[in-house]
């Protein structure tokens, strides 16, 4: 009875606060919030918005960088995938993809700039041999006008993502039968693959390559670590004057957040009308019959390209670690002169926040999980599938950019009484941490073989034992799995934990952009080392153990 | 899955029902009037949210120490929330206005002054008066610092209590340049920027550091520099900032990234001074060398200047807002922030260097003797480079300024 | 202590189209019905009725009776059928003996639930193999610990759907004669669901072939 109410509640869950929180910034962009003493429907809010100075500039701005870093994401994912098909290169990314997935955005984000800066460690390890550089040469290599380095930024990381998502589409399509077939009718591989695989498995990989596209065009903390600040992209318009200290700001803001959804809604639009027309071209480009020997060379370079993408993040990351060990380390020295664990020991003094970050992390996982599992379950033994639009509900947090609903949802929040509380950020992580685990673990439970569960009915056992002592098992792997998504995800998530934590509850997120915006590199560094560090260390166990318990028993041999 | 539409009905529903719910309950300004003994009993036990901007560890470690005193004096519990901005705890004290929460909020304590005061109290969102209920505001040197009782411009009327006064200087890295090089006034930093590209810039003026800046450059270049003291009007802001655009424009292309973009905060002004990416910068502070020195963030020989006809100062206060929970906590708190001892700590420049409101010959003995420095630190400058601070202009001002320095920054 | 399976009156359609027609049989104790057909004539959905798994896609009449039980609305739990499949489906996640264990009744406790175990499976020529991970079982071995796996549920019929399928010729043969061995030893009536005539001769009973 308590299993048939798990959709229900996973719902519910998900999607009254986004509901409520679309609501509470509709309402001001249209000028009306009684508690300032505006209850009249008015457009003074747009007209405020469009006087802006520089709005028209942020509008593009965040267009440009969203179409493009995830057109470029895309793209370079694509070419790896063609290129690797079925190799022994690609099987061993797909194993190394998620630690670089379980590393928060910030975290590369800060990485990057850390990288790449003027003062950054690349010009550093050149200067002043090479460079002549005896200080930082005056060039805006972060938070450069046109948004170049906020799109590297979200590049590095959306690419290994649509990567690992591309992977696991294409392992329901027998892709080696495919290519060889084609490369025996004289195809070039790659060329073949996009040919051939990737118009099977595009279906797969939509939803995933919106989420991209509305995460690249609305978020709020790479683009305040990366992305020009005069003006800012709109995410960052609409996130500053939410907390800005003119109260008459909240509309405008509204309007923003509301223009911001319009953005993200158009940018989707124009990709589809991209995939029809792609679809077009392709088929005919198909039916011409060419082999592909010269653009095979093409899509190879771009899948070297994400190799490097690849090999850029993991440099960001390094540089993390020498700065959460530096002393000293002065400009234009390639390395640190002194080294110290003094930032490292005094972001573990932090440990409330560490604590908090993983309390949150942990809780909204395991309720995740729980109502993952309880959903599949029910639609296991009740034989009821949800539909695909019931899947694009779970997905709607996913592609409404998070300013959109975060206010109106912190207002709901004070109103019921739960803001500030753990369980206000537990639920506000579990709107965005829900969808992300019941997606990782749907393939595998739906592909457990159903006669273990007829085998063990057949030998008496009861429905709640066969999930317990059969199901939960079995699946063990892809359970915790799913917990280390959740918990990686919950860990990078930054304004639903502002809002809902009303600034009570920090998490080493907040802290990391909070501190990103000047603070001691040292300190900025341990924190977001730390962040990287603790989903990798979940992600690890979640692999290791279920291998550890197969150890244990192997030793009764 | 037919209950997916009730879900995302019933959702709505209590969407709606919360929207009904957002009435303004306008609070009543209410004077303190309990005896301070009082005060103390309903304290203890209480735990205070002081929002308080947390992004330098120098003033987090001193908030922290604070913490622990009054936990072992008065068993209150200091909770620090911290803030990227100060704005965001007005922000949340608005966010629980609008939900109808009049009492139980979950701000108690904000360290506040300038627009953000302005705001909350032109919101009535602000508790008290309340200072003449704290026994150690008496010692508050009120007439010689009026900037401890009146907050650019406008007399605070007890609704805020003064905590530390700051004062702008100038922080360069001696290795580099040499004090007799560097710009003393604010015409002079135009020819100075020209002779050096690139070596100078401010933070963006959304930050009080940014505008600050852009304030002391009004100062100097103001016709009539009284005027400022009364609000901006529309003729009076033309007349007073054309000589100021005038010289912004004129020195804008020649600062860092040829002023196309700008740092966000101090601390990351002082990491582009530290790096060697720029030769000066602004600074509220006049121990930041010295602190910058102590966390290895600005190099040993960093030190500070001020300009010759002086610098703008004023005075960090702490607020209540009309619904906290821990009215009296807080209270406690705000006086403890005027105990001698914890005055003295803060302006020792090892700790955060701010300059103390109390009067010192309010003090006996004992407490005087916490205030004398036994050696000059090079780093620190000398309160006779510092002179009397200028006051703050009316905060419109301020408003206006950043207002149009986007204008006329963005692309 | 046994009874007959009799399946009464069973047909089964999905939509218009008639998988089962009308079928009524009864197998008496230690005697196997051999279900023929080619892949896609409806046997496998004829054995899922009369588990109790069938797909609420399908529409089936008629009922189950072991003896005069009648097993048509009890869930696949409370039928106490056993059942083979073609692969052996041991639980991986379980030694052998806690593989046995999971059918075995709660009511026998600590000592004798170990020596049933251990006796089965020294019956089964298994002894000493408690211990082990199925996956270290040679095929046969797993064929043979999946059916005494059954047999300990304490079984009032047996389902086999083309349980020797996947075994090559010799141990083909072997299982086939143990299985039935069994079943007979028993008095286990046995619905036998196969494409193989080879399965249907050896176990001797009646058949009935399904199918366009």
């Amino acid at each position: 009875m308590l299993l048939r109410l798990a959709p229900v509640l996973t719902l519910a869950l998900i999607l009254a606060p986004v509901g409520a929180g679309l609501l509470g910034t509709l309402l001001p962009a249209f000028g009306i919030l009684p508690a300032l003493g505006r209850s009249e429907p008015s457009l003074d809010p747009w007209r405020a918005l469009i006087a802006t100075p520089g709005l028209s500039t942020s509008l593009w701005l965040t267009i440009g960088t969203g179409l493009g870093a995830t057109a470029i994401s895309f793209m370079l994912a694509v070419a790896f995938c063609a290129s690797a098909a079925d190799s022994r290169a690609m099987r061993r990314m797909e194993r190394a993809l998620p630690a670089l997935l379980a590393t928060p955005h910030v975290a590369v984000a800060i990485g990057l700039g850390f990288l790449i800066a003027p003062s950054g460690f690349v010009v550093r390890l050149l200067s002043p041999e090479l460079t002549g550089w005896e200080r930082p040469p005056d060039i805006a290599t972060v938070k450069d006008p046109y948004g170049l380095s906020f799109m590297a930024g979200l590049v590095l990381k959306e690419t290994p993502y649509l990567i690992l998502m591309i992977a696991s589409a294409g392992s329901q399509v027998p892709v080696r039968a495919l290519l060889a077939a084609s490369r025996a009718m004289g195809h070039a591989a790659p060329v073949a693959w996009l040919k051939v695989v990737l118009p099977q498995i595009y279906g797969q990989i939509r939803l995933p390559v919106y989420a991209v596209l509305a995460f690249s065009l609305s978020v709020v903390e790479v683009a305040l670590i990366l992305a020009p600040g005069t003006p800012p992209p709109l995410s960052v318009l609409a996130a500053r004057w939410f907390a800005g200290y003119e109260l008459d700001l909240y509309f405008p803001a509204a309007a923003a957040a509301l223009l911001q959804v319009g953005v993200v809604l158009a940018g989707i639009g124009l990709w589809r009308g991209l995939e029809v027309g792609a679809a077009h071209l392709g088929s005919r480009i198909i039916e011409r019959g060419g082999r592909g020997w010269r653009s095979a060379g093409i899509v190879q370079g771009a899948g070297l390209l994400a190799v490097l993408a690849g090999a850029l993040a993991a440099a960001a990351l390094l540089t993390l670690v020498l700065w959460a060990f530096t002393q000293e380390w002065r400009f234009p020295d390639a390395f640190p002169s002194a080294w110290s664990l003094a930032a490292t020991g005094r972001l573990a003094s932090a440990a409330d926040t560490t604590g908090a970050t993983v309390a949150i992390a942990a809780l909204s996982a395991l309720i995740a999980v729980a109502l993952a599992l309880g959903c599949l379950e029910n639609e296991q033994r009740h034989g009821v599938r949800p539909g695909s639009r019931a899947l694009w509900l779970l997905a709607v947090p996913l592609l409404l950019p998070q300013i959109a609903f975060v206010f109106g949802t912190q207002v709901v929040l004070v109103r019921i009484g739960l803001d500030g509380t753990l369980a206000a950020v537990v639920w506000a992580h579990l709107v965005f941490v829900l969808p992300y685990v019941f997606l990782s673990l749907a393939d595998p439970y739906r592909a457990l073989d159903p006669r273990f569960a007829r085998i063990a009915a057949g030998l008496g056992a009861a429905p709640m034992r066969i999930f317990l002592a059969v199901k939960v098992p079995l699946l063990l792997k892809p359970i915790l799995v799913a917990f280390a998504v959740g918990f990686a995800v919950s860990i990078s998530l930054y304004l639903p934990t502002l809002f809902a934590g009303a600034g009570r509850i920090s998490t080493l997120t907040t802290e990391a952009v909070t501190l990103a915006s000047g603070a001691d590199r040292r300190l900025v560094g341990a924190t977001a080392l730390a962040q990287t560090v603790l989903p990798l260390a979940v992600y690890a166990l979640a692999l290791l153990l279920p291998s550890w318990f197969r150890r244990m028993r192997g030793g009764m041999r | 899955m037919k209950a997916m539409g009730a879900v995302l009905r019933d959702g709505m529903r209590l969407a709606a029902a919360a929207a009904l719910w957002l009435v303004a309950i306008g609070p009543v300004e209410a004077a303190e009037q309990r005896p301070w003994a009082e005060i103390l009993v309903k304290a203890r036990g209480q735990t205070v949210y002081w929002n308080a901007w947390g992004g330098d560890t120098r003033n987090n470690a001193y908030i922290a120490w604070v913490g622990e005193e009054v936990r072992r004096r008065y068993g209150v519990t200091l909770n620090h929330v911290k803030l990227n901005d100060t704005a965001e705890a007005v922000t949340r004290v608005v966010a629980e206005k609008a939900a109808g929460r009049g009492e139980g909020g979950s701000v108690d304590l904000i360290w506040i002054n300038g627009a953000n005061l302005t705001a909350m109290r032109t919101q009535s969102l602000l508790h008290g008066p309340f200072t003449q209920a704290l026994p150690n505001f008496a010692l508050v040197d009120t007439a010689g610092k009026p900037s401890t009782v009146v907050d650019f411009t406008r007399p605070v009327e007890g609704l805020a209590s003064p905590w530390l006064m700051a004062q702008i200087v100038y922080v360069y890295d001696s290795a580099r340049s040499k004090p007799a090089d560097l710009p003393r006034s604010v015409p002079a930093m135009l020819d100075w920027a020209k002779r050096n590209p690139g070596r100078l810039t401010h933070p963006t003026a959304s930050n009080f550091l940014g505008a600050t800046f852009l304030k002391q450059a009004l100062y100097e270049l103001a016709p009539d520099p009284a005027l400022l003291q009364q609000p901006a009007s529309d003729a009076a802001f033309e007349a007073a900032t054309r000589p100021l655009w005038t010289w912004y424009d004129a020195i804008r292309p020649h600062l860092w990234r040829q002023g196309r973009e700008f740092p966000e905060s101090g601390p990351a002004l002082n990491q582009l001074l530290s790096d060697g990416e720029i030769d000066l910068a602004v600074s509220f502070n006049p121990a930041e060398a010295v602190l910058g020195i102590g966390s290895g963030q600005l190099p040993a020989s960093a030190r500070v200047i001020s300009l010759e006809k002086g610098t703008i100062g004023n005075t960090s206060f702490v607020a209540i807002p009309y619904n906290a929970a821990h009215k009296e906590g807080a209270m406690v708190v705000a006086n403890f922030l005027l105990e001698p001892e914890a005055q003295a700590r803060a302006q020792d420049p090892e700790v955060i260097g701010l300059l103390s409101v109390l009067d010192t010959g309010k003090l006996d003995t004992a407490a005087k003797r916490l205030f004398e420095t036994p050696t000059r630190n090079p780093a620190m400058p000398a309160p006779e480079e510092l002179g009397q601070p200028l006051p703050e202009p009316h905060p419109t001002w301020m408003t206006r300024i950043t207002a149009e320095w986007q204008k006329r920054t963005a692309r | 202590m046994t009874g007959t399976l009799h399946l009464q009156g069973v047909s089964i359609r999905l939509g218009e189209r008639v998988i089962v027609p009308h079928l009524d049989r009864v197998i008496p104790p230690g005697e196997v019905l051999s279900v023929m057909g080619p892949s896609g004539s409806g046997k496998s959905t004829l054995l899922a009725f009369v588990a109790g798994f069938l797909d609420p896609a399908f529409r089936a009449e008629g009922a189950v009776l072991v003896g005069d039980e009648d097993l048509t609305g009890r869930p696949p739990e409370r039928r106490r059928l056993g059942l083979l499949f073609q692969d052996d489906l041991l639980f991986p996640h379980l030694s052998v003996a806690g593989n046995l264990a999971f059918g075995l009744r709660p009511e026998v406790k600590g000592a004798a639930r170990r020596e049933t175990i251990e006796l089965a499976l020294a019956e089964a020529g298994l002894a000493g193999f408690g211990s082990r991970d199925p996956a270290t079982l040679s095929g046969g071995q797993k064929a043979r610990v999946a059916l005494l796996r059954t047999l300990l549920a304490e079984p009032r019929a047996l389902l086999l759907d083309e349980p020797f399928g996947k075994l090559d010729r010799d141990l083909r043969q072997e299982i086939r004669r143990f299985v039935f061995d069994h079943a007979a030893a028993r008095r286990l009536p046995t619905l036998l669901v196969t494409h193989d005539p080879e399965d249907a001769a050896d176990a001797g009973g009646a058949v009935i072939t399904l199918g366009p």
